[in-house]
């Protein structure tokens, strides 16, 4: 088979495949439970460290739940 | 011993330059080339002065880098300016075409002051911003100070670099006629360069982050730096005739061309015009606001569908040409669906404002990025509309496509930036407030008004010419000849230049404005503003 053809037929069939289930992938993973949460904490980093750099890294609210 | 190094370089350039332009097959590759070789040399006696001096280098990690971005703001600012005025000279030039000066021909006619106003304002004008605002807003919001230290300050001057080398080589007859994409093989390589130094700066400080999250803005303006930078490098695929020459070949030819140019043209607005903007969007307006953005999860969703769609659209200019029917349709449909994401940006952009509607009154800064929101979702309605192929069979080639794209750029690029740096610069240069609010709400009104004369006559008569060139009489003949419609348009035309000149008048404020907030202490403003009357 020509290349043309080849990468048509596989572009038009698993590849299509592959970006669509990627892109429902996400949309799914964007509403697992608990994401609300961490949202809401993430969409506040505009309003930190406005002035200067953090000294350390931050922890994520998953952390702070495993360490108390 | 660096600075040997770098003083061996420039001399280095600085020779082969001179080189270059003795043996300059163009005027165009000539004044290139002696540019390139004042600028190594202006260099080269830069860091001479500095060799073997005792450095002054305190420890600066505990602070953000923000020198650069003052740079950025300037730059925005004043290539902004030129590129309005370009602008505004070439719409009077179209109504009244004794303005292309008989003793300026080859050189200042519309020709060749097109690219240059286009140039101007996407890459000088928009660039800056895109660079200087993703600079501001990777640091806030990863708690990192910037990568690279001064590898930033090669960005912000390499890509001056790149605009006054474009510029003038456009006035001088160095393009590859490819829109938006006019430099020759040498700036397209420079620019390549640069453009890597910003990606590894850009991703360098994502990697050093001290937040565990990267914000959305962030991924907005990461997609914006590796597609251009891919769309580049595929676009500008070419073979120098000489290398002591400007012109160059394609590396494809026809249809592929064709496709490849359009896929790069419309990736432009995709992501350089808009991703990047948007990155802007998702950190500016949240912090006007001084509210979240309304939904997290709808911005990423946002970002994805967007990534996903917008790298089809590109086949809708190509309609009825010689590109086979199922890529022209699949460009078609892309752009369609592409309403979906655009309107889910939108509405999380102005539901950002949700419960602080009052500010819209309060802050003329918050109205200009309204605004900006709002022309955001009036142009990605008017563009997948004029996608389809029954309408596109109308609007193309006539002024419909100019008024679509200046309502998209005046309004949704323009207004956005100006509320960017209305934002950033009491922030960078510590100032208590701006100079003048009422001034803001002149520029925001003065723009406003412009955008709507420039769209408004662009509509009558893109639609107008549109229908004069289908029009046929009894026997099947075209009534109208092309200067027939040319006599037509007329009064759109001059409309269209007033806008403007509306346009520009509000930019020229908006300088004086920050100017002034820079220069002047914000206790000015107090002492001078009216006594509330009670």
């Amino acid at each position: 088979m020509e290349t043309y053809s080849l990468l048509r037929q596989f572009a038009d069939s698993w590849m299509l495949l592959a970006l669509f289930a990627f892109f429902i992938g996400v949309v799914i993973w964007v509403m697992r439970p608990g994401s609300s949460k961490t949202y809401a904490d993430v969409a506040d980093i505009p309003f930190r460290n406005e002035d200067t750099p953090a000294k350390e890294r931050r922890k994520t609210s998953q952390e702070d739940v495993k360490n108390g | 011993m660096q600075n040997y190094v770098k003083l061996i370089v420039l001399g280095l350039i600085t020779f082969f330059a001179l080189i270059c332009a003795n043996y300059a097959r163009d005027l165009a590759y000539l004044v290139n080339a002696l540019t390139i070789a004042l600028v190594a040399f202006g260099l080269f006696i830069w860091v001479l002065r500095r060799t073997d001096e005792p450095v002054y280098a305190p420890d600066l990690s505990g602070e953000y880098m923000d020198g650069v971005i003052r740079a950025g703001v300037i730059a925005t600012a004043l290539w902004g300016v030129v590129g309005f005025l370009a602008g505004t000279f070439i719409a009077f030039q179209l109504a009244f075409p004794q303005l292309n000066f008989e003793w300026s021909q080859g050189f200042l006619n519309f020709g060749r002051l097109r690219p240059l106003h286009t140039s101007a304002v996407i890459f000088a004008f928009g660039g800056n911003a895109l660079i200087a605002t993703s600079f501001y807003v990777v640091q806030r919001t990863t708690a990192a100070r910037l990568w690279g230290g001064n590898l930033a300050w090669f960005v912000f001057w390499g890509f001056q670099l790149v605009i006054v080398l474009a510029a003038t080589g456009y006035l001088l007859g160095a393009t590859q006629g490819k829109e938006y994409a006019e430099p020759e093989w040498y700036v397209d390589w420079w620019l390549t360069i640069v453009w890597l130094a910003y990606l590894a700066i850009f991703v360098g400080t994502l990697v050093k982050r001290k937040e565990p999250h990267i914000y959305v803005a962030n991924w907005f303006y990461l997609s914006f730096i590796i597609t251009v930078a891919m769309l580049h490098v595929f676009n500008n695929l070419s073979i120098p005739v000489s290398v002591f020459g400007s012109k160059s070949v394609q590396v494809f030819s026809g249809v592929q061309d064709a496709m490849t140019q359009w896929w790069y043209g419309h990736n432009a607005v995709g992501f350089f015009l808009t991703a990047g903007f948007l990155g802007m969007m998702y950190y500016f307006v949240p912090k006007q606001a001084e509210r979240p953005v309304y939904s997290y999860k709808l911005s990423i969703i946002h970002f994805w569908a967007l990534i996903f769609i917008y790298i089809w659209a590109g086949p809708h200019h190509l309609h009825y040409t010689a590109l086979p029917d199922w890529a022209s349709t699949l460009g078609m449909v892309f752009s369609i669906v592409l309403w979906m994401p655009s309107w889910g940006g939108m509405i999380n952009g102005l539901m950002t404002l949700s419960g602080a509607w009052d500010k819209l009154r309060t802050d003329p800064v918050i109205r200009m990025m309204v605004i900006s929101i709002g022309f955001y979702g009036m142009s990605t309605f008017e563009g997948p509309m004029m996608s389809i192929r029954a309408v596109n069979s109308l609007s193309h080639y006539t002024d419909w496509t100019i008024g679509h794209v200046h309502s998209g750029a005046l309004g949704w690029n323009g207004m956005i930036t100006f509320g960017a740096l209305y934002f950033l610069v009491p922030k960078l240069w510590n100032r208590e407030r701006l100079y003048s609010l009422s001034m803001v709400s002149w520029h925001f009104w003065l723009a406003t008004i412009g955008i709507i004369l420039y769209a408004a006559s662009m509509w009558v008569t893109g639609i107008m010419e549109g229908l004069m060139w289908r029009e046929v009489d009894a026997n099947g003949f075209l009534v109208n000849s092309f200067a027939d419609t040319v006599a037509a348009k007329f009064p759109m035309y001059v409309v269209r230049g007033l806008g403007g000149v509306l346009y520009i008048t509000g930019a020229i404020i908006m300088c004086y404005n920050l100017y002034m907030t820079v220069r002047r202490s914000p206790a000015v403003q107090s002492s001078h503003s009216a006594v509330p009357a009670e």
